[in-house]
């Protein structure tokens, strides 16, 4: 079943125990949860803004509600899940360290998932065409894409030192294939942590 | 009367009426007994009494949520979402509907006789509120041998009752669908109930509510109706619908006449409520709303409200363009339930159509009951 799912949502699916609780914050149309849902025990919900997407991931029977991660996670209690999902997501929010910081309040644990900015061929592109980088991987242009805060997989790092949460798992992701831990600020396309606080 | 005494043809299908003992307890200290009923039922109570489901009417709606009213002559209110292949359907499920405690059309109410006396009770019935009606269900729900309900659900007051069945009876509802709904009334709620109220009791056939012998209140009824439609509706909804165009003539009559659709609109539906509602239940109902706050017995925290609540399911639904239960009152609820880890879904659908939406052809809200009620069928 995880075959069909995102790389990404592949990676943290593959890294949940069963019986856990999760919120899946932004969960899109609820793919995660859904490929989540045969696993015994778990306690599934998700925190979505698109009302589109909010209706198809509940009418797939998932509790899922209509939010904002910005606004929103601050009504969740200390520590009522075991994992904080956050794919693909962060670099939408309006306050990224803040909505990581209530990530890892409400839960003991938090996969987050982004785009590294600084893949090589996103850096051959601003460096020699002078241009806000379109690739496959960041379709939108500068001025259309929800992508509100760029980030690279060490300023993720150097975010993470800061506030003294630690790195429980790391996996890098190129052409929706694991890669080497090895300069994956240069060679990985997308990033997943398990960070906990 | 024991249930087992009579057949399941009594008990089952449609107009349905019993008269039960009670005494229901009520909230303002009073008690009522015996208290009548009105319902429906359609399809099976399967035999594991599994597939029971609530629906739970608005503040003029009645039990004939699928099939045709005595009165008026109209299909089923709700007949959008109950049938074969809807998100309702008497196929799997066992759907109930009882016209509500203070209504008008057959339950106990201001307007049927009071067995003390043998006369009508008008205004000497007991002012009631939303978790009496709800008690008042789970009496009727005992007698029927049902003792949970795999989902309850329903819109505006519906929905308060809906909202309210799992906090007084946790361990009695798998589910619940609150649409176009609030936790509390609030105090522009609370005035436009008021205007209504005035209207009926400023109308000098009104007598103080003992007007059976005579006219009713008609005028007074419609123009609460009248009151009341305005906040069922939205402003960009009625422009559409109406805009300033006039009403059959070519220009205005610089009278009083309804010159404008809107005013024409509005006095049919004034004038056609009347028919099929009284004047004293719209009194009591509005006022039981009106008293309506989940939080008021839990100190004001709403959260606390739903502390027993953690295995029922909720789904909340709100409309974008209802401004008399906004998306707000209803986000307020969801937060209020992550709080308490109760587990809960929630979405805002958008429709031109205000808060009538929930009763209006709405395909998404279809789609989002049918699968939420689908994953509580295992």
């Amino acid at each position: 079943m995880n075959d069909q799912l995102r790389p990404d949502l592949a990676v943290i699916a593959g890294h949940i125990p069963d019986a856990a609780r999760i919120l899946d914050v932004g969960c899109g149309d609820g793919a995660l949860l859904a490929a989540l849902k045969d696993k015994p025990g778990m306690d599934l919900r998700g925190l979505e803004i698109d009302p589109a997407n909010v209706a198809t991931a509940v009418a797939r029977g998932l509790s899922v509600v209509q939010g904002d991660a910005d606004t929103d996670l601050g009504y969740y209690p200390d520590d009522s899940f075991d994992y904080a999902i956050l794919s693909q997501t962060l670099q939408t929010t309006r306050r990224p360290d803040l909505v990581m910081s209530e990530l890892l309040r409400i839960a003991s644990h938090a996969f987050v998932s982004f785009p590294n900015f600084a893949h090589w061929r996103g850096r051959l592109s601003l460096a020699f065409g002078g241009r806000m980088p379109v690739t496959k991987l960041l379709p939108e242009r500068w001025y259309d894409t929800p992508n509100i805060h760029h980030l690279t997989i060490d300023d993720f790092r150097t975010l993470v030192q800061e506030r003294g949460w630690s790195v429980e798992g790391q996996w890098f992701l190129n052409k929706g294939r694991a890669t080497t831990h090895t300069n994956a600020n240069l060679f990985a396309e997308h990033a997943v942590f398990l960070l906990r606080s | 009367m024991d249930a087992h005494a009579q057949s399941h043809d009594d008990l089952f299908g449609l107009d349905r009426h019993v008269r039960l003992a009670g005494p229901l307890p009520l909230d303002s200290g009073a008690s009522l007994t015996p208290v009548d009923f009105a319902y429906e039922t359609y399809g099976t109570l399967n035999s594991e009494r599994s597939n029971a489901i609530l629906i739970c009417h608005a503040l003029t709606g009645d039990q004939y949520v699928a099939s045709q009213h005595p009165i008026t002559g109209k299909p089923g209110w709700w007949e959008r979402i109950i049938g074969s292949g809807k998100p309702l359907d008497p196929e799997r499920h066992f759907i109930i509907c009882i016209n509500v405690l203070g209504s008008c059309l057959g339950s106990s109410g201001p307007s049927a006789v009071d067995p003390a006396t043998g006369d009508k009770w008008g205004m000497r019935f007991p002012v009631i509120t939303v978790a009496d009606m709800v008690r008042a269900q789970a009496m009727l729900l005992d007698h029927l041998g049902v003792e949970r309900l795999n989902a309850v659900i329903g819109g505006s007051m519906g929905g308060m009752q809906a909202l309210s069945w799992p906090v007084l009876f946790p361990e009695r509802v798998e589910s619940a669908i609150v649409i176009a709904s609030t936790a509390r009334h609030s105090a522009q709620n609370i005035a436009f109930h008021e205007v209504g109220r005035q209207a009926i009791m400023a109308d000098p056939r009104w007598q103080g509510g003992a007007y059976y012998d005579g006219e009713a209140p008609s005028a007074g009824l419609a123009v609460a109706r009248m009151a009341a439609h305005i906040t069922y509706l939205s402003e960009a909804g009625l422009t559409e619908k109406f805009g300033r165009r006039l009403q059959g003539r070519e220009a205005k009559t610089f009278g009083f006449d309804a010159d404008f659709q809107i005013e024409s609109y509005l006095r049919h539906q004034g004038i056609s409520f009347v028919e099929r509602f009284d004047a004293n239940s719209y009194l009591y109902i509005t006022r039981a709303m009106d008293y309506f706050d989940l939080a008021e017995n839990h100190g004001g925290t709403l959260a606390k409200a739903f502390g027993k609540c953690r295995d029922t399911r909720f789904c909340i639904i709100s409309f974008d363009t209802d401004w008399l239960y906004p998306t707000e009152e209803s986000r307020h609820i969801v937060h209020a339930l992550n709080a308490a880890g109760a587990p809960a879904s929630f979405v805002e659908l958008s429709s031109p159509f205000g808060h009538d939406a929930f009763l209006l052809e709405a395909p998404e809200m279809n789609r989002v009951i049918d699968g939420f009620l689908k994953a509580g069928a295992l």
